[in-house]
Formats: C-alpha cells, structure tokens, sequence
C-alpha cells in the first residue's frame, strides 16, 4: 500500500465505506476501479482505465437514445417500409461480415493474454487479425449502403437505419484508428513493460462496439412486422 | 497561537516560494494551451463572464422592446433570435462553464489532489467552449440571422429553415450544442475520476466537502443524461441537412420524441447547474456562522439522491404536449418528490444559520440572498409541478418568472458570492468590500425588480416569447424592463472590484476566512502543484464548532 502509516490506516479502516465487511462483498476487479477510503496516489493506469470505463458509459447513453427512438418510432408507425421499397434485408454478406465482426472479440481477448504472458509477436498478429476483421465489417457496411434502395430521407425506415449503422459503423472506424496506433506503439521497445492500460481499455471499447452490434443487428434484420 | 499547525497537517513556516510576483509576471499563461486546473478554472470563468455580458445584452435589447406593448425595437424574427440566443448562450456558455470553472479551481485543491486526473484533457475541454460560444454567436451574422425556435428548439419549428440557405443559423445552433456537449462530457469524466481517485489520505467520502459532493453528482448527471442532448441533437442534424424524418410530422417523424429527449437531459441540467450553487452555499454559510453544517451527512446524501431522481420527473415539461393522462399523473407525483431533498438542504442552512454570530461580509449576503430567492423558485417550482396549475400558466411568464429566480436569482447571486469568497485564494488579494456591497444590493434589487412581475404577468395570462402584447400587461413590464437595467448596472461595481483587487488589492493571507476546507491550507495563490505537501487528513468537514478547544487559530472571528 502506498505511502501508507498506520495513521492513515486507522483512519481507512473508520470510515463508513470501509467496514471490512462491505468490503467482503466487493469483488476485486470492483475495488480495483472504484477505490473506497481516501488516499490514493500513484495508481496511474487503474485512474486511466477508470476514465475511459466513464466515457464509454456516457457513449453507451447516447446509443440507448439511438435505439429507444428507433423501438419508440418503429413500434408506433402505420408503415415502417414505404411500398416500393425493399428494405434492409439480411444477406449472405451481412451474416458474414457479422460474425466476423463478432469473433474478433474472441480473437482480441488472445491477443490482450498473449501480451500479458509477454508473447509479443503473437500478440501483434493476433491483433493485427482484428484489425483486418474490422476492415472487413466495414467494407461489407459501406457495400451494403451502396446496395440499398433507399436513403436516408425515406421514411422513417430510411433515417433510422443510416443512424444505427452509420454511428456504429464510426465506431467500428474510430476503433481501427485506435487499435492500429496501439500496434504501432508495440514496436517502441519496452512500452509495454510497465503495464498496458491502452491495449485493455481499447480492447473493452472493441468489446462494447461488437455487443452493441448484437443489439442493432436483432433489431435491424430480425425484428419483422 | 501556531498559524502552522492546521488540523494537525504540518505546513512549512513560510509562505510558499512560487512568490506572487512571480506568478504575476505570468499573466500571459491564461493565454495559452495550459494544463493547471487552477488556470483553466479562471480562463473559464472569465470567458464565462464575457458570455455573461453577451448574454446579458441581448436580454435587455428584449427587454427594451418589451416597454412598449407595440412591437416597435426590432423585428419579429430577430426578437426571436435575441431570446433564442440570449437562453442559449446564458445557459451553455455561462451556467455550466463558470461552474465548471469554479469547480475546476477548487475541487482539486479541497481533495488535496495536485490536479485534476487527465489535465491535456482538461485543457481540451476548455478550449471546445470558446469555440462553441463563437459558433453561436456568430450565426447573427448569418444570412438569415441566428436560430429562432427557444432554447428547447423544438421541431418542427426548428426544422422550417426561414432563409432556405443550406448554412443556417439552426444549424450552427446544433453544431454549437454539439461542441459544447462533448467539452462537457470530457469534463465529466475529469471530474468524476479526480474525486474517486486522487482524494488525498484520509479524504474519505463523507470527509468530502458538500461542494465536492455536489460536483461528483453533477458530473455524474451530465455522464449519464448529457448524450440524450448530444443524440437529439445529432438526429435533428440528420432532419436538418440529410432530409431525415425523425422528427417530421408530415412524414410520420415524431416532435414529442424530440420533447421526450430534450427534457430528459434538460431536466436533470437544472441540478447539473444548482447542486454546485448549494454546493457553495454550503462552503460559505458555515464559514460565515462559525457552525458546522447542520446534519452533513444528510446534506450529502440528499445530493447524490438526485442523479437516479432527477432521471424520473422530465414529462413535468410536457404536461401540456398531449403527454397520456396515467403519465402525467406519474410524473406529477415524482415531480413533488423532489421537494424532499430540496427541502432537506434549505432546513440545514437554516438550522445552521440559526442562532449564530453572523459575518455579513459580501460573499454571506450573496448567499444569504440566493437561498431565500431559491425559497421563491422553489415554492413557485412546486406549484409548477401541480399539473392542474401548470396546466394554466404553462408558456406564459409565469414560467419565465419560476425559471429566473432560479438561474439569477439563485445561481448567479450564488456564482457571485463564490467568486467573492474564492477570490482571495485565486488572486491572492483581498476584494473591496464596499464595492461588493453595492454589487450585492444592486443585484438583489435589480433581479426581484426585473423577475417578480412576471409571475402576475403570467397568472394573467400574459404568454412567452412575444414581442407585443395586450396594452393591459404594460405596467408589470414597464418594471421589469427598469429591473433588467438595473441589472445591467449592477455588474459594474463588480467589474471595477475584480480588474482594480486584481492588480492593487490589498495582499490575503492563506485562510482569510478562518475556513476549515483544505484550500485554505496552503498559500494564496498556491504553488504550482496545490501543496508544499501532500496534506494527511484526520478531521470531519465544517469542523467550526469546536474552535475554542481543538483549533485556536480558527477562534477569533
Ligand atoms: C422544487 C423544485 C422544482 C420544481 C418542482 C420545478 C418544476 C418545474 C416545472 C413543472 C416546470 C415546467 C413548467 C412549464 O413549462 O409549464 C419548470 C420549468 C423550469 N424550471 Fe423548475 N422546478 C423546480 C426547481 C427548478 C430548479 C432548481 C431549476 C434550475 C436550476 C429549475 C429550472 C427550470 C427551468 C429552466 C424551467 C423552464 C424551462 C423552459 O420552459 O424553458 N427549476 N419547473
Ligand atoms: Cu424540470
């Protein structure tokens, strides 16, 4: 424990929120990131990881707008597709570029161990692997907006589904930018010695990026009627 | 009597070595790109301050037309630009940034933290507000003029576009929002991460001065309900510019969506914006009494209580908008609830004022003025809630009356108030009373002038956002126009007492209050990292009462 008397001590072990019984109950990986007691210096990474967990909790927020007006709207209008229109239909390609899109997860949480068991080259094909399947989500997005028979100004079907796909589809990109700067910073020697906050809080945005996916894809292709 | 000795944390004999001269000559540094949260904090106050007065402005050219029951000053579209843009800049661009700014200077220094946790990032945040206000402002001089439909912009007013011209002033007011919300964000996430984690030792939670408590929840606020604002605003972009129908009727959009979300950010913002003001009434009325804060822990515990409540009662803004009736009646009763924690906070400053040996000095009556105008807003805000009443008043002035005694009366006098009693730290100089008096008294004067004849002009029906008016409403308004001027006035004895303290003011000591919070244990101004040493903590908060016995220093006020 840092800079820590028995003074200090006492005074943590007072305090209402530090009854070792609470305490009890807070899973490690919880007090991790939300220090209970006063007194915490020098646990730089923990804060940064802490900070970025807060942004993706306010980015989550904007999403639920996104896809409550979507439910809200769909759910109240007489017609959702406009007749003569085909509408987003799920093909071949989106089920695929889906579940690419989905086992990056699997292939990130690799890397984010190969790192940590200090397996650097692995790490960085691994990596550079999700990079690559990132990509390839996106190309497939960007062909599918092309195909559509429709834009943004038809109906309300139209706005919606160029809202949904088209702020994932900037995170899907803002999260490439960020991963590649993260592979890039791998070769600086020995900046992945003293700890790799970096590589954890972007493999949670990655993370976050794919289950909202989940969410969008049920909503968009699966829900009829 | 040792001066040093200061709730037992050892501070060096003499002042710090970061001398004021020294930090004089750099004047130049709130200029430019810095990352000390205690320039940022004054660069964004003065910048809110100059808002202030734009701000300020704009409200006293409406109210100018509005001497006159003919609309006769300017015209139409640009009387609704002036209010659109006076709410705007008024509550983006001075509300929420001077509190930030305020905040920003003191919450790290009443944690004994060296800064705020992600400075560069602090400094970002700044710098997007400059640059949001100025996209605001500038949209005057648009063809077309500035946006026209209120703050709440709602469509599809919004969406009618007057000029036709691709580049428009609704545009640039959605932009602006835009770029402020995200400043905003960014300093959420600074503020709330500063609190959990750099508290100095022994800085437990309920240690926390209220100011600090009052921060945590407001940025939490703004985390959780500010990207409903963002969202919003970035669909009706889409409307705007894409051709997108989320909010069109003619094309099965939906306006009361757009209602729905604005007010579930733009509720909860109001206490983004008063839980800091009770935050500084809480610092300052002790100090001034010499009591403990009455019932602290309920105090606090009443403030974080409001980042779930606040989430519930947004449709009390919408009980005339076709909201179904189960609804209304639901939120009518969640609305009231709020009163309780108000309330739980008004009885601790009167409890603690109550029989005490008062300094009425002129941060005292800035405070001792805001919580008995925010009684008026309060009392008016429950009546408000009462669905039937609101029913009546609603769009009239009877809600512009309930609104400014909460965003003058209440939080600038308050704002007034802490930068009087912060000023000595940030400057290390001591203000002019007698100057600050007259602020104070011009102020209290001037703002029930200009306010209070709204609520009978609205109980008669008087409706918001004219500019002509039913000649019977004349009287009422011809006072409240004579308010705003006084108003106007008012603001130069304060701007003559800061520039003139500022420069030749007489030196302050370290704790010219005899305060107890930790920011009046180091020099004023403090060094360059906050403390000499990183203090150790072992005492509750507003601990005043026991001055005679355990601090002696602290008894002779
Ligand atoms: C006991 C507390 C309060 C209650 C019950 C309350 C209730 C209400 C209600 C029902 C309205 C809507 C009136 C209408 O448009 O028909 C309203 C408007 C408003 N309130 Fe309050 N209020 C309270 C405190 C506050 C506070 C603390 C603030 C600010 C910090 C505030 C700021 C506003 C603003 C800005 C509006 C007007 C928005 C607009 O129409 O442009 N209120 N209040
Ligand atoms: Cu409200």
């Amino acid at each position: 424990m840092e800079n820590s008397t028995p003074d200090i001590q006492r005074i943590k072990d007072e305090s209402p929120f530090n009854l070792p019984k609470l305490r009890k109950y807070f899973p490690a990986w919880l007090r991790n990131f939300l220090p209970i007691g006063g007194g915490h210096h020098h646990r730089e990474e923990e804060k940064t990881l802490f900070g970025f967990l807060a942004f993706l909790i306010s980015e989550s927020f904007i999403f639920a707008v996104f896809i409550i007006s979507y439910i809200a709207l769909r759910a109240t209008a007489e017609t959702w597709i406009p007749p003569g229109v085909k509408g987003p239909e799920m093909s071949a390609q989106t089920l695929l570029s889906s579940i690419i899109l989905l086992s990056s997860s699997i292939v990130i949480y690799f890397a984010e161990r190969a790192l940590k068991k200090r397996k650097i080259a692995r790490f960085r094909l691994l990596w550079l692997m999700t990079v690559l399947m990132g990509a390839f989500f996106l190309y497939a997005e960007v062909k599918e907006w092309l195909g559509n028979d429709f834009s943004p100004s038809t109906g309300l079907l139209g706005s919606t589904y160029y809202l949904l796909t088209g702020f994932h589809g900037l995170h899907v990109a803002v999260g490439i930018i960020l991963l590649t700067a993260m592979l890039i910073r791998s070769f600086i020697p020995r900046i992945y010695q003293k700890g790799h906050y970096g590589v954890t809080a972007i493999s949670l945005f990655w993370h976050f990026v794919d289950v909202l996916w989940i969410v969008l894809f049920s909503l968009i292709y699966l829900w009829r009627g | 009597m040792p001066n040093n000795l200061v709730h037992g944390v050892t501070l060096p004999e003499s002042e710090s070595k970061h001398t004021l001269a020294e930090s004089e000559k750099n004047w130049r540094r709130y200029f430019t790109f810095n990352t000390d949260h205690k320039v940022i904090g004054v660069q964004y106050l003065v910048t809110a301050f100059t808002f202030f007065l734009i701000g300020g402005l704009l409200a006293m050219i409406v109210r100018a037309e509005l001497i006159t029951p003919a609309s006769d000053l300017v015209d139409r579209p640009f009387y609704n630009s002036l209010f659109t843009i006076h709410g705007t800049v008024m509550i983006f661009l001075w509300i929420i940034p001077s509190i930030a700014g305020l905040s920003n200077y003191v919450v790290p220094l009443a944690i004994g933290a060296k800064d705020m946790a992600f400075p560069k990032l602090n400094a970002i945040g700044f710098w997007l507000v400059p640059v949001g206000g100025i996209v605001l402002i500038s949209s005057f001089f648009l063809p077309g003029g500035a946006a026209q439909a209120g703050w709440w912009n709602y469509p599809p007013l919004s969406l009618q576009n007057p000029s036709g011209n691709i580049i428009n002033g609704e545009l640039f007011w959605i932009l602006s929002i835009v770029i402020l919300g995200i400043s905003s964000i960014m300093t959420a996430v600074n503020f709330v991460t500063t609190i959990v984690w750099l508290r100095a030792p022994g800085m437990t939670y309920f240690r926390l001065p209220i100011l600090v408590w009052a921060t945590l929840t407001a940025q939490l606020m703004q985390l959780i309900y500010l990207p409903a604002l963002t969202g919003v605003a970035l669909m009706l972009l889409a409307d705007l510019t894409l051709g997108a129908n989320f909010f069109r009727p003619t094309a099965q959009g939906d306006p009361v969506l757009y209602q729905h979300l604005f007010w579930f950010y733009s509720h909860p913002t109001v206490y983004v914006w008063v839980l800091p003001i009770f935050g500084i009434f809480s610092e300052i009325i002790p100090a001034f009494t010499r009591n403990p804060l009455f019932g602290y822990r309920s105090v606090a515990l009443a403030t974080i209580s409001f980042v779930p409540i606040t989430g519930f009662v947004w449709a009390h803004h919408m009980f005339a908008s076709g909201t179904p009736e189960w609804l209304r009646i639901l939120f009518m009763f969640s609305t009231e609830l709020v009163a309780i924690p108000t309330g739980i906070k008004v009885f601790a400053w009167t409890a603690t004022i109550w029989k005490s040996k008062l300094h009425l000095e002129t941060p005292m009556l800035f405070a001792m003025g805001g919580v008995m105008m925010f009684l008026f807003a309060g009392i008016t805000g429950v009546m408000l809630g009462a669905m039937p009443f609101d029913l009546h008043v609603n769009n009239t002035y009877f809600i512009v009356g309930h609104f400014h005694y909460i965003v003058y009366n209440t939080i600038t006098m308050a704002l007034f108030g802490g930068i009087y009693y912060w000023f000595p730290k940030i400057s290390g100089r001591m203000y002019l009373e007698g100057l600050g008096k007259l602020h104070f008294w011009l102020t209290f004067i001037g703002a029930n002038l200009c306010f209070f004849p709204m609520f009978p002009l609205g109980l008669q029906g008087m409706v918001r956002r004219i500019s002509s008016y039913d000649p019977q409403y004349v009287d009422w308004n011809i006072l409240a126009s004579l308010g705003s001027f006084l108003l106007g006035v008012s603001i130069l004895p304060f701007i003559a007492n800061i520039a003139f303290s500022w420069l030749q003011g007489k030196k302050a000591t370290k704790n010219p209050w005899l305060a107890t919070g930790l920011e009046w244990t180091t020099s004023s101004p403090p060094p360059k990292e906050n403390f000499e040493e990183i203090p150790v903590v072992d005492f509750p908060p507003y601990d005043y009462g026991r001055d005679k016995y355990s601090h002696p220093h602290l008894a002779n006020r």
